[in-house]
């Protein structure tokens, strides 16, 4: 569902100069496929990401960019998605906690975070998954430290950060 | 059924001193399991069966509840510590396009106690719609004079927060606070436990120990916020709720609305951590259903991280005068504990009963105080009342080793009855090194290393309002059921276990399902108690289960019943396993498409301690015992934990690695505590300051230290799977074990939480030291 129903003016016109406080029309390539959404400028890129496509993976907990549960990839680098709005997301492309695996094929980050138990709750496993993966992209072979500073943005309430390190390295190594 | 027989068990430590222990039970249990190196999945280090769902974003938290139609509902909320409500007026509101249900929660000429109290709820069409109508709520408050510090709060002229009608009542139990005690001022207690002669025993001792200490009000701070999903509906009421416990949310659901049981279900898939504040229905699900009814649709509430901060529960903050004494060998003499806690406009601001049981003393003593200030209300978190019990407590004892020039690992073996603990202390000093603790300061340069042992106790607790129900289908597909929720411990993956150790396939052969009130009665995640809870029904459920199976296996097999066992996916003779049937041949005979059984929770078999309505203590004996090693920089005051070492025990442990994470949690959880978290109020606004995740610190992952995490199979015979549970032990001891390890590397006590480095600079500067 949308935030929003659709005012009378179309998007498409009421895209100029400035936007808003109407919807406007905005496009965005998530997990491979390209999405045209009807929102409201105010709407986060976390919003439309949960409510517009409801891929509900990306969490919000602090909605301030202070915790990163909301992590997902802008053009590949992790963004907090919570700290951005989704009409400056438009024309890019968005890869979410759904569109990491190929298919059936868990990325050897989440087969990781399964083995070694890098997960309670697994409310800010999305994020810290999303952000483990860009790191082995830029670094595939991360010693501990280096793991920990790609995470050091993360909270984990119930305490999962030794065996994420550990199911970082390990997927490193399976890489 | 009827009857009993006797059995015996093994008992004590498997790895130290295994032994047996005969008992008498109840002729329908099944047999006693060996220690875990003979069985096939107890114990073992099982991934949870639930992570690839966790991993790809697919679990469905209460925040992810989406329903056709549903509403999106918020508070307006008191922004002043203490006001009466002057004027309320919703018309504007009412008349907005996109509102369709406001609910007042207080009437012109009620007080409101604290910042963030809940004024009226509305529901919208989306969540900006909702927001808009607070907007044009119009209502107006009338400031009143208010306090949030303790201190000034205890005061004869502070303002009162509670008068006797408003101010809570106590319980039964206890728990939180014990009911009938006197209140005067913002002060209520003393409730009083006393043995024998405290003073006396401080006049005879030849050494006295004193101390006073403070802990803060910390927040649980769950990633996922307090939320709830409600749908009315003729035939009955669904919530969806992260929660900790859905069969009590049911019951308090159909008390509070006057529904049968069997028209209410409480529903939790993904759950995003309680830590203990997620434990009760509470304003916000109540408000949530009503708002439902109202609106004949269904309506999400989940609260913003201000509100997690201010209105979601909190551990309450602690000052402690403690009186110790011994005599020169270390035999204490008298144990006497004041303390005045607060957990805001509620009770249950005590220090728990952790100073009663932990050490033998004769001449014992607390009087345990609550004190109301205008701040939103505490509630149980992780280990409530021994926590904070503990960090007095144990740093105490260190000071009167010290005193008396003992060890303080040889102090607690002699006032330490525990024999588990004795050898947890033994296995702990070896792995973390403590024959290389120096004495305090004894490094060079200006970054100090020390090591401290704090201990942990914790009851071990068990819900008899449990059942548990296992299926097998005739395609050989097998099914175990309870409305038991995953907090996050993994208590699926467990279940799992224990059904696929009796029925001899694997864990991820049986399917689970839990979080729904649909399923027996699963008891609640909190107070330690789950695993200890759950399996043993499970264990004999999934025994009956199988004696199904197997008459049908039996007679294929010609052999008789009891000849038969269930292992490695087949029903086998015992003595000839050339016999066999793979376990879906068998279910393959069912005379019907399933068979099941259901079993609920027998007592312990050597009975309980104390009952409680649908629960009991077992024992006050759980516990373990933690070793941190610290590094104090005595040029800034930071401290890092650079190591703990985590020696526990929970009776049988289930799960190697789901332990793991659970202590490893409980120590990062202390970790914090200890160094980082404090909810701060202003004085002045009687605002909170820090009421978010930036400046409400939380360690992250540059403050954990390595964590090596012990588990003793420690074997009692006391039900059917021996188990008990550890997240609270886990968290209990850290802080004062940080505490002494800093006391050991600077030789100054830091007697206050968080340990911040303003307060090592400050405490360091005291005394000449830095």
């Amino acid at each position: 569902m949308t935030e929003t129903t659709t005012a009378g003016a179309s998007a498409e016109a009421a895209r100029g100069p400035t936007a808003g406080p109407g919807t406007t029309t905005i496009t965005m390539t998530v997990n491979a496929t390209t999405r045209h959404l009807e929102l409201e400028p105010r709407t986060t890129l976390a919003e439309a990401l949960r409510d517009a496509l409801d891929l509900t993976g990306t969490k919000l907990a602090c909605d301030r960019g202070a915790c990163a549960a909301c992590t997902v990839w802008l053009n590949g680098r992790p963004v907090c998605s919570c700290m951005m709005l989704a009409i400056d997301a438009d024309g890019q492309a968005v890869t979410t906690i759904e569109g990491l695996a190929q298919g059936e094929a868990l990325h050897p980050v989440q087969e990781a975070f399964i083995e070694h138990d890098a997960l309670q709750c697994g409310f800010c496993t999305p994020g810290m998954v999303m952000s483990s993966a860009a790191l082995l992209e830029r670094n595939p072979q991360p010693d501990a430290e280096a793991v920990r500073d790609a995470l050091a943005g993360h909270y984990c309430r119930c305490g999962t950060y030794p065996h994420v390190v550990a199911a970082v390295l390990a997927a490193a190594e399976r890489k | 059924m009827s009857g009993t027989r006797t059995e015996t068990f093994p008992a004590g430590i498997v790895e130290t001193g295994l032994g047996t222990v005969t008992r008498e039970i109840p002729a329908s249990e099944p047999p006693p399991w060996p220690p875990n190196a003979e069985l096939t999945w107890i114990g073992r280090p099982v991934p949870r069966l639930n992570g690839r769902a966790k991993v790809t974003g697919a679990t469905r938290y209460t925040v992810d509840v989406r329903l056709p139609g549903m509403l999106y509902a918020c508070f307006l909320r008191s922004p002043l510590p203490s006001a009466e409500l002057r004027r309320l007026d919703t018309a504007a509101a009412a008349a907005l396009a996109g509102v369709r249900a406001i609910l007042p929660l207080a009437q012109p000429g009620d007080r409101l106690r604290y910042a963030g109290q809940p004024v009226v709820a509305v529901a919208g069409v989306s969540p900006r719609a909702a927001a808009e109508a607070l907007a044009a709520i119009d209502a107006e408050f009338r400031p009143l004079p208010f306090v949030v510090d303790m201190d000034e709060a205890r005061a004869p002229d502070a303002p009162a927060v509670h008068d006797a009608a408003s101010a809570p009542q106590g319980h039964p139990s206890g728990f939180p606070a014990a009911p009938g005690l006197p209140l005067e001022g913002n002060v209520r207690g003393p409730a009083v436990v006393r043995r024998g002669d405290p003073a006396q025993g401080l006049a005879a001792a030849a050494v006295v120990v004193e101390g006073e200490y403070r802990t803060q009000v910390h927040t649980h701070a769950c990633l996922e916020p307090h939320a709830v999903v409600a749908d009315w509906r003729a035939e009955g009421l669904t919530v969806y709720i992260s929660t900790q416990f859905t069969a009590g949310v049911r019951q308090e659901l159909a008390t509070a609305f006057g529904l049968p049981l069997s028209r209410v279900r409480v529903v939790v898939d993904g759950m995003g951590g309680g830590f203990g504040s997620k434990s009760q229905l509470g304003v916000y699900g109540r408000v949530a259903v009503q708002l439902s009814r109202a609106a004949g649709a269904p309506v999400r509430l989940a609260f913003d991280r201000q509100e997690e901060q201010t209105d979601a529960g909190n551990r309450p903050g602690t000052f402690q005068r403690l009186s110790l004494g011994a005599t020169q060998d270390g035999t204490l003499t008298a144990l006497a504990i004041e303390s005045f806690g607060t957990a805001g406009v509620a009770v249950g601001a005590g220090i728990g009963f952790f100073a009663e049981r932990l050490y033998s003393c004769a001449n014992f003593e607390t009087r345990q105080h609550d004190v109301f200030v205008n701040a939103g209300p505490g509630c149980a978190m992780r280990g409530p009342g021994n926590t904070p019990g503990a960090f007095a407590l144990e740093q105490a004892i260190d000071t009167l080793s010290e005193r008396l020039q003992l060890d303080p690992l040889a102090l607690r073996d002699r006032i330490d009855p525990s024999a588990v603990r004795r050898e947890e202390r033994r296995i702990g000093a070896e792995r973390i090194g403590w024959s290389r603790r120096h004495p305090p300061g004894a490094d060079d340069g200006p970054v100090k290393r020390g090591i401290g042992v704090a201990q942990s106790l914790w009851m071990s607790n068990v819900q008899t309002n449990v059942a548990c129900e296992v299926r097998i289908l005739r395609d050989g597909s097998v099914e175990a059921l309870s409305s038991v929720q995953d907090i996050g411990t993994g208590i699926g993956t467990i279940m799992a276990q224990v059904v696929a150790e009796v029925l001899g396939l694997r864990p991820a052969d049986v399917t689970i399902r839990i979080g729904d009130t649909e399923f027996p009665p699963g008891g609640p995640s909190y107070g330690s108690r789950t695993t200890a809870s759950i399996t043993p029904p499970l264990r004999t459920a999934a025994t009956r289960a199988l004696a199904q199976l197997t008459r049908e296996a039996a007679r294929m097999l010609n052999a008789a019943p009891d000849e038969i066992e269930a292992c490695g996916g087949r029903l086998q003779v015992r003595a000839d396993p050339s016999r066999f049937l793979a376990f879906r041949d068998a279910a393959a005979l069912l005379r019907t498409d399933r068979v099941s059984a259901v079993e609920s929770r027998l007592d312990d078999y050597a009975g309980f301690r104390r009952r409680m309505p649908d629960a009991a203590m077992a024992h006050e004996d759980l516990g373990g015992v933690q070793f941190a090693a610290v590094a104090v920089d005595t040029e800034t005051g930071a401290i890092r934990v650079e190591r703990v070492v985590a020696v526990h025990d929970c009776g049988r442990p289930m799960n190697k690695l789901l332990l793991e994470s659970q202590v490893e949690g409980g120590v990062l959880m202390g970790v914090s505590y200890a160094l980082l978290e404090r909810r701060i109020m202003d004085r002045r606004t009687g605002l909170m300051v820090n009421a978010d995740l930036e400046h409400y610190k939380l360690a992250g992952i540059h403050d954990t230290p390595e964590i090596e995490t012990v588990i003793l199979e420690n074997l009692q015979g006391n039900s059917a799977t021996d188990a008990y549970g550890i997240a609270e032990p886990a968290n209990i001891a850290t802080a004062p074990a940080i505490a002494n390890a800093v006391y050991n590397a600077i030789g100054v006590r830091l007697t206050a939480l968080p340990m911040t480095p303003d307060a090592v600079l400050a405490a360091l500067g005291r005394s000449g030291r830095s």
